[in-house]
C-alpha cells in the first residue's frame, strides 16, 4: 500500500494573526469612537487649538510659527483615520505594514487628545516635547543597563534599585564634595556594586534572577530612605549638590523643533547619545560584541570556543550597573537636584519594558523611552490646562503604555535565547 | 598529532562516568568509540575536550603532557570537536559561528570584526573539502545535514590536527552518512586524526582503522575490524548475548483506528512543516514513520495529540473527528509518550505516584472532584510501580531522582494503564540502555497485540526495522512512501529519507540486503 | 545490568524537590531542621548587617572613632544592643514588665504588658495574606510583585462596604465587606493573570505597573465627594461603620480577629495546593508547563485562577488593616506589607505552615521597629533593609552554606520557575 500526496490545499488559515488582526481593528473603531464622543466635548465650535513650536524666550533660530488648527474639524478628522483604519483593519488587515497603521493611528489620537486639551487655548507643544525627551533620558539609560545585562544572558530586575541608589550618591556625594563631577562618578561606581552583588548572587550563587533583582530593588530602597531619614533629615547640607546646567550645543540648538529637543540639554542627553552609539557599534560590530552575544544566545556554543561565559556575564552586568548609576544620578544632579524617598517611581521597570519594545537595542530603546517619556510628560504639562481628565489618571498614564506595550509585543520580539538561564558547565 | 589518554577517572554524584579509561589515537587514524547510551563516550571527550576536568589520569600529546583547563586550551592544542548536540548560534550567520573565538579583527584597537577576511577563509577551505555552505546564510534557516557542515568547517577554520565527531550520523541518512565517511577519508588523507563516537557497530566496522569498546565507564577492549565482527561488538558493548532481532508475531491488523488526511501544520516560527500528509493506523499494528529530524515528524505528532492546532486537514481517531486538545484527545483514548521525558513526559520534582496520575488525577477513583484522593493514588501507584518492574524505594520519592530508564518506565506506565486506542510515542527509547530498550520494546509489541494501534516516531532506522509491521518514510512534510519491513533495506529507506521518489528507490533496489544490527536489536 | 549516567549534564540538586509525604517521621524531623537551618542563619546574619548599617550611618561615629577608638566602638555596640533590645521588647513584651504585672495581680497591668505581642499579631495579620499571596503564586510559577497594589485595591472596596452599608447586623456586614476586599484585590491580580495567559505578558512587569496604577487610584478615589470623609480637604475616606470593624481578641488590645482569619486563610490555601484537583493543576503547571500541557492541563487557566485568588489574599490583606485597624483608608495603610509578603513566601518556601511562622517574625520586626524608632532614633526603615537581607540568603541557600559552612538543602521553594521572559 502506498501513500498518495496531496494536493495543493486551497487556503491557508493563521488563526493566532485573524484573532490579533480582529482585535487591532476592534481597538481602532473603539478609538475612533473615543475621540468622536469624548474629545468633542466642551469644545466651542470656533475655538482653535494653538500649538507653540518655538520655546518660550529662546533667541535666535528661525522663528516658527505656531501651528493653529481648527478644532473641532481637527478631532473629526481624526477619529475618521482611527475609524477608518479600523474598519479595514477588521476586513481585510494590512499585511506587513500593520505596525506602521498603528503607529499612525496612535500619532492620529494623541493629537486629537492634544487638541481637545488646548482647544481655544494655546499650548506649548515643543514644550510636551522637550519633556518627552527629558523623560524619556532616565527611562532610556534603563532601557541601556538592561541591553548590556541581558545580551549577555542575565536578567537585571534590579536596574530600578540601580537608579535609586545612583540618584541617591550623586546627591550626597555631589553635595559632600562639592564637586557634581565626582557625585557623577560616584553615582556610577555604586550602581555597579549593586551590578556586581546581582552578578554574584545570579552567576555564583544561581539564585534567581528575578528573586535576585527583587532583592536588590528592596535593599537600595530601604537603605537610600533609611540613611536619608537617619541622616539627611539633620544634615540638609549633604542633599543639597549643584546641578548639572543645561549646554545647548551652538549651531545644532537651533534646528527648528529638533533642536530644542535634543541639543539644548545637559551634559546628561548627550552623554547618552554617546552611550547609545558606542553600545549600538559595540555589540553589532566588534569582536566584543559578537561575544557577548553569544555568551546571551547560546552559552555552552561560547564556552566551547573558549570564550570565558562567566567573565563575560560579569563584565557586562558590572557595565550595566555603571550604566544604571549614571542614569540614576540624572534624577538628582541632572533634574531636580535633592534626593526624595523613592524618587524613582518605576522608572526602571519602564526602562525594561522599553528595552524589550526596542528588541533589545540600543537604539530600538531610546525610541521605545520615547513613547514612555511622551507618557510621562502628560501630567506635567496638561494639568496646567485644567483638562476635564483627573491628574492622576494622568499619572496612570506611563504605567498603562507600559502595560499595553508589553502584552501587545511579547512573542513578536526576539529576546536572547539564554537569557535569564544560570550556566552550568558540570 | 598522536594522543594518548591515560587511566581518566571521572565521577558525578552517585556514578563513576569514566573508569580508569586508556586510549591511544596514533598520528592519522580513525579511531572508533564505541558504546551504548550511557557508557561514557560523550563524557570521555568532554574530559578530552576541557569542557570537564578528570578526577584522575592524564592526557598525553605527542608523548608530552597537557592539562586543558577550558576548550580554548584544547582548541589551541589543535582538538576541534563536533557535538552531538550542535554548538551552534542560530541567530548567527555561517561565518560569525565560525569565527567567534578566532575572529578577524581590523581597526585601530583590533576589535572591530573582519566579516569579510573571515567569509574568504571559510569559501577556501569549503571548496577544498566539499563542504558547500552560504556563509551569510543564518544558522537557523539551515537544516541539520548541513549544520554538521558548519561544524565541521569550525573545526578545520582552526586548523585542527585531531577532530572528534560525537555520534554525527545521529542526524542523518545513510546516504549523507557516506558522504561524510568520504570527508573523513579525506581528512585522513590529509594527516587529521579522527575519534569518532557511535553506538552504531556497522559505522564503526565500516570506516574505523581501529575501535575502542566502553561499557558502564571502562573500556573492555580495543580491536580492529579485521579482528572482530558484529556479535563480538554487540557482546563486548553489553557484556552478554544480545539477540539482535525483536520477538514478534505477524500483525492482525484490525479497523482503522487513525486517520490523518490532507493534513497542513506549521511550527513555531510559522513555516509549513507538514505539507498534505496522508496516513492511515489500524488497530494491533504498528506504524513506524522514519525520518531524518525536520521533516515534520514532531509537528505531526502534536497535531495528533491537540498540542498544535492543524491550519488544514482533518485527524479522525475510531472516525470521530476528535476537539484537537489534549485532554480530549486523551480522553478519547490516545496515549502520548513524548519525545522529550524531561521536558514534556514528567513533571520531576513530583513524586512518582503524582506522575502516575498526572492525565487522570481529575476523575474518580483519584479525585471526587474538587479534591484528591491520596490513598486511591498511592495504591494505584504501587501497584504500577510493580507492574512496570519500576525500581525506586518509595512511590514518593521524585521522579527526577530515577535513571532514564525508569523514567520512561513510570510514563510508559501511566500511559499504558488507561485503556487506550492509539499509542503514539516519540523516541521512545532515545538515551536509554539496553536492558530498558528491550522492556520499551516489548510492552510496546503487548499493547499492539491486545488491539491498540501504535504509531511510533524514531530516528534510529534499527529501531524502526524490527518494531514496525509498516514503514513510512516522511520526507518535506508528506509521507512518500510505506514500506514493507520485511523487505526494505536501509538503503531504500534512505534514499527515500533523503528525498528520493519510490521510482528511483524502487530502480535502485538492489543493494546491500539483510537486517542493520545494533545491540539493542 | 550496568547503570546508566544520568545524561549529559548530572541532575541538578533542584530537582531533588521537596518530599511531601515523607517516608518516616525521623526522617522528617531531619529534613525539617536543615530546612529551618536557612531561615535561623538568614535571620541572624541579616542582624547582623543590619547593625552595621547602624553603626555606619551614625555619622557621629566616625568622628569619635578618629579621636578615641575604643571608646566609639563601645559606643557603637551600645547603640546596637541598646536598638536591638529596644526592637526586641517593642515585639514581644519586657520581661520586667510581665513579672510586675503578674506579681501585682492588676488587670490594667497584665494587659498593658501584652501590648507588645498584641502589636506583633496585628502586624502579623496583613503579612499573613501577603504571604499566601505571593506563595501561591510561586507554586503556580508566577511572579506576583502586584500584592501592593492588589492590597490597596482591596483596601478599597473593604472600606467603601464599610461605610456604604448601614443597619447591618456585624455577621452579615464583616463578612460582606470581607469579600469586597477579596473581590478588589482578586479584580488587580486577575489582570496580570489574564495578560500573561492570553498574551504572554510577564507578570512582573504588569503587577508592578498596576502597584503604580493602584497608587494613583487610591489617590483619586480619596478625594472623590462621595468617597472622601465630609468635611476634609485631605485624603481619607468616610468611617467604616461599627458593625464591619474586626471585633479586638482580647478588649483593650488592638490584636483582633483578623489574625484568626489569617490563619484559616492559611489552611484553606493549604488544602487548596496540597489536597485539592486544582492545587494539583497548579502546582504541575508551576514545576513543568509543558508537561502539564501534555498530560492535558490547560495553563492558562491555571494562571488566570492562581493570580486572581493571590490578588483576592492580598486584598484580604488590606481589609484586614482598615477593617481591624485604620477603620477608613488613608493612603498610608500599607508600608510595603506587599514585598514582606515576598520575603515571607520565599521564607516558608511557599507553605502555608511556614508562612504563618515567618509572618509572625517580620510582625515582630515591624512591631518592635516603631519604639526602637521613637526611643533610639533609629529609622524604621532598618526593617526593610533586614528583610531584604534575609530574602536574599533564603533564596541563595549557597550563600549561607558558604558562609557558615553547613550543609543545606538546595530547595528555595522557587524551582517553579521558568527563567527569564519567558512565558
Amino acid at each position: 500500500m502506498t501513500a498518495v500526496a496531496a494536493t495543493a490545499p486551497a487556503v491557508i488559515v493563521d488563526r493566532a494573526a485573524i484573532r490579533r488582526q480582529r482585535i487591532l481593528g476592534v481597538a481602532y473603531l473603539v478609538m475612533g469612537a473615543v475621540v468622536a464622543y469624548f474629545l468633542t466635548s466642551n469644545i466651542k465650535t470656533d475655538a482653535t487649538s494653538t500649538f507653540v513650536l518655538k520655546p518660550a524666550g529662546s533667541q535666535g533660530g528661525l522663528d516658527i510659527p505656531s501651528l493653529v488648527v481648527p478644532s473641532m474639524l481637527t478631532v473629526y478628522l481624526a477619529a475618521g483615520i482611527c475609524a477608518g483604519f479600523g474598519a479595514i483593519q477588521l476586513i481585510r488587515g494590512f499585511g506587513t505594514r500593520w505596525s506602521v497603521v498603528l503607529a499612525v493611528v496612535a500619532v492620529a489620537f494623541v493629537f486629537a487628545f492634544l487638541t481637545w486639551a488646548a482647544a481655544g487655548k494655546s499650548v506649548s507643544l515643543i514644550g510636551i516635547l522637550q519633556l518627552t525627551v527629558q523623560k524619556a533620558l532616565p527611562i532610556t539609560f534603563g532601557a541601556l543597563s538592561g541591553v548590556l545585562c541581558e545580551r549577555s544572558g542575565v536578567v537585571n530586575i534590579a536596574i530600578e534599585g540601580m537608579l535609586l541608589s545612583g540618584a541617591f550618591t550623586g546627591a550626597v556625594v555631589g553635595s559632600a564634595t562639592g564637586n557634581n563631577i565626582v557625585g557623577l562618578v560616584a553615582a556610577a561606581l555604586v550602581g555597579g556594586a549593586l551590578a556586581g552583588l546581582l552578578a554574584v548572587l545570579a552567576i555564583r550563587y544561581r539564585m534567581n534572577q528575578i528573586v535576585a533583582g527583587t532583592v536588590i530593588n528592596i535593599f537600595a530602597s530601604g537603605l537610600t530612605s533609611f540613611v536619608a531619614a537617619r541622616v539627611l533629615q539633620t544634615h540638609r547640607e549633604l542633599n543639597e549638590p549643584e546641578k548639572f546646567s543645561s549646554l545647548p550645543i551652538p549651531v545644532l540648538s537651533d534646528i527648528p523643533i529638533v533642536g530644542p529637543m535634543f541639543f539644548s540639554g545637559n551634559m546628561f542627553m548627550y552623554l547618552l547619545f554617546v552611550l547609545i552609539g558606542l553600545i549600538h557599534y559595540g555589540l553589532f560590530y566588534t569582536r566584543w560584541g559578537l561575544r557577548v552575544r553569544a555568551v546571551g544566545e547560546h552559552p555552552r556554543a561560547a564556552d566551547t570556543v573558549g570564550i570565558n561565559v562567566i567573565l563575560t556575564r560579569y563584565r557586562n552586568v558590572i557595565l550595566g550597573g555603571v550604566v544604571a548609576g549614571i542614569g540614576g544620578a540624572y534624577f538628582t544632579l541632572g533634574s531636580t537636584g535633592s534626593f526624595v524617598h523613592d524618587m524613582t517611581g518605576g522608572r526602571g521597570f519602564i526602562g525594561l519594558a522599553a528595552m524589550i519594545f526596542g528588541g533589545w537595542t540600543p537604539i530600538g530603546g531610546f525610541l521605545a523611552s520615547l513613547i514612555f517619556g511622551f507618557a510621562d510628560s502628560l501630567q506635567a504639562r496638561l494639568s496646567i490646562l485644567a483638562v476635564a481628565v483627573p491628574s492622576e489618571f494622568l499619572l496612570m498614564a506611563p504605567y498603562l503604555v507600559t502595560i499595553i506595550v508589553v502584552a501587545g509585543l511579547v512573542g513578536r520580539v526576539r529576546m536572547p535565547a539564554a537569557d535569564g538561564t544560570p550556566y552550568e558547565k558540570e | 598529532m598522536k594522543l594518548e589518554l591515560r587511566g581518566i577517572t571521572k565521577r558525578f554524584p552517585g556514578v563513576i562516568a569514566n573508569n580508569d579509561v586508556n586510549l591511544v589515537v596514533e598520528p592519522g587514524e580513525i579511531h572508533a568509540l564505541l558504546g551504548e547510551n550511557g557508557a561514557g563516550k560523550t563524557t570521555l571527550v568532554n574530559v578530552l575536550f576541557g569542557l570537564y576536568q578528570p578526577d584522575e589520569g592524564e592526557i598525553r600529546i605527542d608523548d608530552r603532557r597537557v592539562t586543558f583547563q577550558d576548550p580554548g586550551d584544547a582548541i589551541t592544542a589543535g582538538i576541534g570537536m563536533v557535538h552531538q548536540h550542535f554548538m551552534l548560534v542560530p541567530v548567527f550567520t555561517v561565518t560569525e559561528n565560525v569565527m567567534l573565538g578566532v575572529e578577524s579583527v581590523r581597526g585601530p584597537l583590533g576589535q572591530q570584526l573582519d566579516r569579510p577576511a573571515a567569509r574568504k577563509r571559510i569559501v577556501e577551505i569549503s571548496e577544498a573539502h566539499n563542504l558547500h555552505v552560504d556563509p551569510d546564510a543564518l544558522v537557523e534557516d539551515l537544516p541539520v545535514g548541513v549544520r554538521q557542515r558548519v561544524e565541521i568547517i569550525k573545526t578545520l577554520y582552526r586548523q585542527s590536527d585531531l577532530l572528534v565527531l560525537d555520534e554525527p550520523t545521529a542526524v542523518l541518512t545513510p546516504q549523507e552518512d557516506e558522504e561524510l565517511f568520504e570527508i573523513m577519508r579525506s581528512l585522513k588523507a590529509s594527516g587529521t586524526s579522527i575519534v569518532f563516537i557511535t553506538h552504531k557497530l556497522n559505522e564503526a566496522m565500516g570506516i574505523a582503522d581501529r575501535i575502542t569498546v566502553l561499557r558502564a565507564g571502562r573500556v573492555v577492549g580495543t580491536t580492529t575490524p579485521q579482528e572482530a565482527t558484529l556479535e563480538s561488538l554487540a557482546e563486548m558493548m553489553v557484556g552478554r548475548h544480545v539477540s539482535l532481532v525483536v520477538d514478534k508475531e505477524p500483525a492482525k491488523p484490525g479497523a482503522t483506528v487513525l486517520e490523518v488526511k490532507d493534513l497542513i501544520v506549521r511550527d513555531d516560527r510559522g513555516h509549513v512543516t507538514v505539507n498534505g500528509l496522508n496516513l492511515e493506523v489500524r488497530a494491533g499494528e504498528i506504524v513506524a514513520i522514519a525520518g531524518v529530524q525536520g521533516n515534520g515528524q514532531t509537528e505531526l505528532v502534536e497535531a495528533i495529540t491537540g498540542l498544535r492546532h492543524p491550519v488544514a486537514g482533518s485527524i479522525r481517531i475510531e472516525g470521530q473527528a476528535v476537539r484537537l486538545e489534549p485532554r480530549k484527545v486523551l480522553e478519547a483514548g490516545v496515549a502520548h509518550v513524548p519525545e522529550d521525558r524531561l521536558e514534556d513526559g514528567c513533571v520531576p520534582a513530583f513524586t512518582i505516584a503524582e506522575n502516575l496520575v498526572l492525565n487522570t488525577y481529575y476523575r474518580p477513583p483519584y479525585s471526587n472532584g474538587l479534591q484528591l484522593d491520596r490513598d486511591a493514588i498511592g495504591k494505584e501507584a504501587e501497584t504500577l510501580v510493580r507492574d512496570f518492574d519500576v525500581r525506586t524505594p518509595s512511590v514518593f520519592n521524585p521522579v527526577g531522582n530515577l535513571s532514564g530508564g525508569n523514567q520512561q518506565k513510570v510514563i510508559v506506565a501511566r500511559e499504558f494503564s488507561r485503556p487506550i486506542h492509539l499509542l503514539v510515542a516519540a523516541q521512545p527509547t532515545r538515551g536509554l540502555d539496553v536492558g530498558s530498550i528491550e522492556y520499551i520494546h516489548r510492552r510496546i509489541v503487548e499493547k499492539r497485540d491486545e488491539g491498540a494501534a501504535v504509531l511510533i516516531v524514531s530516528t534510529e532506522l534499527d529501531e524502526v526495522l524490527a518494531l514496525a509491521d509498516r514503514i513510512a518514510v516522511i520526507y518535506q512534510g508528506r509521507i512518500v512512501d510505506i514500506l514493507d519491513p520485511e523487505s526494505a533495506t536501509p538503503q531504500q529507506l534512505g534514499l527515500l529519507m533523503g528525498g528520493s521518489g519510490p521510482g528511483e528507490v524502487a530502480a535502485a533496489a538492489n543493494g546491500e540486503s539483510g537486517l542493520v544490527v545494533t545491540a539493542h536489536g | 545490568m550496568a547503570e546508566p549516567l544520568p545524561g549529559p549534564a548530572p541532575a541538578e540538586g533542584s530537582t531533588r524537590g521537596t518530599v511531601p509525604d515523607g517516608p518516616t517521621l525521623a526522617a522528617r524531623l531531619g529534613t525539617t531542621a536543615r530546612g529551618l537551618a536557612v531561615p535561623i542563619l538568614a535571620i541572624f546574619s541579616a542582624l547582623v548587617i543590619g547593625a552595621v548599617v547602624i553603626v555606619l550611618s551614625d555619622v557621629t561615629f566616625f568622628e569619635r572613632l578618629q579621636s578615641d577608638p575604643g571608646a566609639a566602638l563601645g559606643a557603637a555596640v551600645g547603640e546596637v544592643l541598646r536598638a536591638y533590645r529596644e526592637l526586641f521588647t517593642g515585639a514581644l513584651g519586657s520581661p520586667t514588665d510581665y513579672v510586675d504585672a503578674f506579681t501585682s495581680g492588676d488587670p490594667d497591668l497584665i494587659r498593658k504588658a501584652f501590648v507588645p505581642i498584641s502589636e506583633t499579631l496585628l502586624a502579623a495579620t496583613p503579612l499573613i495574606f501577603t504571604g499566601l499571596a505571593v506563595a501561591l503564586g510561586f507554586q503556580c510559577g508566577l511572579f506576583n510583585i502586584g500584592a501592593e497594589g492588589q492590597l490597596y485595591v482591596g483596601a478599597m472596596f473593604g472600606t467603601f462596604a464599610g461605610f456604604a452599608f448601614a443597619g447591618l447586623p456585624w455577621f452579615v456586614h464583616i463578612p460582606l465587606a470581607v469579600g469586597a476586599g477579596f473581590l478588589g484585590g482578586a479584580l488587580w491580580g486577575f489582570v496580570p493573570g489574564l495578560l500573561k495567559a492570553r498574551t504572554g505578558a510577564h507578570e512582573v512587569i504588569v503587577t508592578i505597573m498596576l502597584n503604580y496604577t493602584a497608587y494613583n487610584l487610591i489617590s483619586w478615589i480619596l478625594k472623590v465627594p462621595g468617597y472622601q470623609r465630609e468635611g476634609r480637604s485631605d485624603p481619607i475616606s468616610k468611617v467604616a461603620l461599627d458593625s464591619s470593624w474586626y471585633p479586638p481578641l482580647v478588649e483593650g488590645l488592638r490584636a483582633n480577629w483578623g489574625f484568626v482569619l489569617g490563619l484559616v486563610a492559611a489552611i484553606a490555601v493549604s488544602w487548596l495546593l496540597f489536597r485539592s484537583t486544582r492545587g494539583f493543576e497548579f502546582r504541575a503547571v508551576g514545576f513543568n508547563p509543558t508537561a502539564a500541557r501534555y498530560a492535558g492541563m490547560s495553563i492558562a487557566t491555571s494562571t488566570i485562577l492562581a493570580m486572581t485568588i493571590s490578588g483576592g489574599l492580598a486584598g484580604l490583606a488590606g481589609t484586614s488593616i482598615v477593617l481591624g485597624v485604620t477603620h477608613s483608608l488613608t493612603f498610608g495603610i500599607s508600608s510595603g506589607f506587599g514585598f514582606d509578603g515576598i520575603a515571607i513566601a520565599l521564607m516558608a518556601a511557599s507553605r502555608p505552615r511556614g508562612i504563618i511562622l515567618a509572618s509572625l517574625l517580620f510582625g515582630a520586626l515591624r512591631a518592635g521597629a516603631t519604639p526602637m524608632q521613637s526611643l533610639t532614633g533609629v529609622p524604621i526603615d532598618l526593617v526593610v533593609v533586614i528583610q531584604a537581607l534575609v530574602i536574599m540568603f533564603v533564596a541563595a541557600p549557597a550563600l549561607v552554606r558558604e558562609i557558615y559552612r553547613i550543609r543545606v538543602p538546595e530547595t528555595t521553594g522557587l524551582e517553579t520557575f521558568s527563567q527569564g521572559w519567558r512565558a
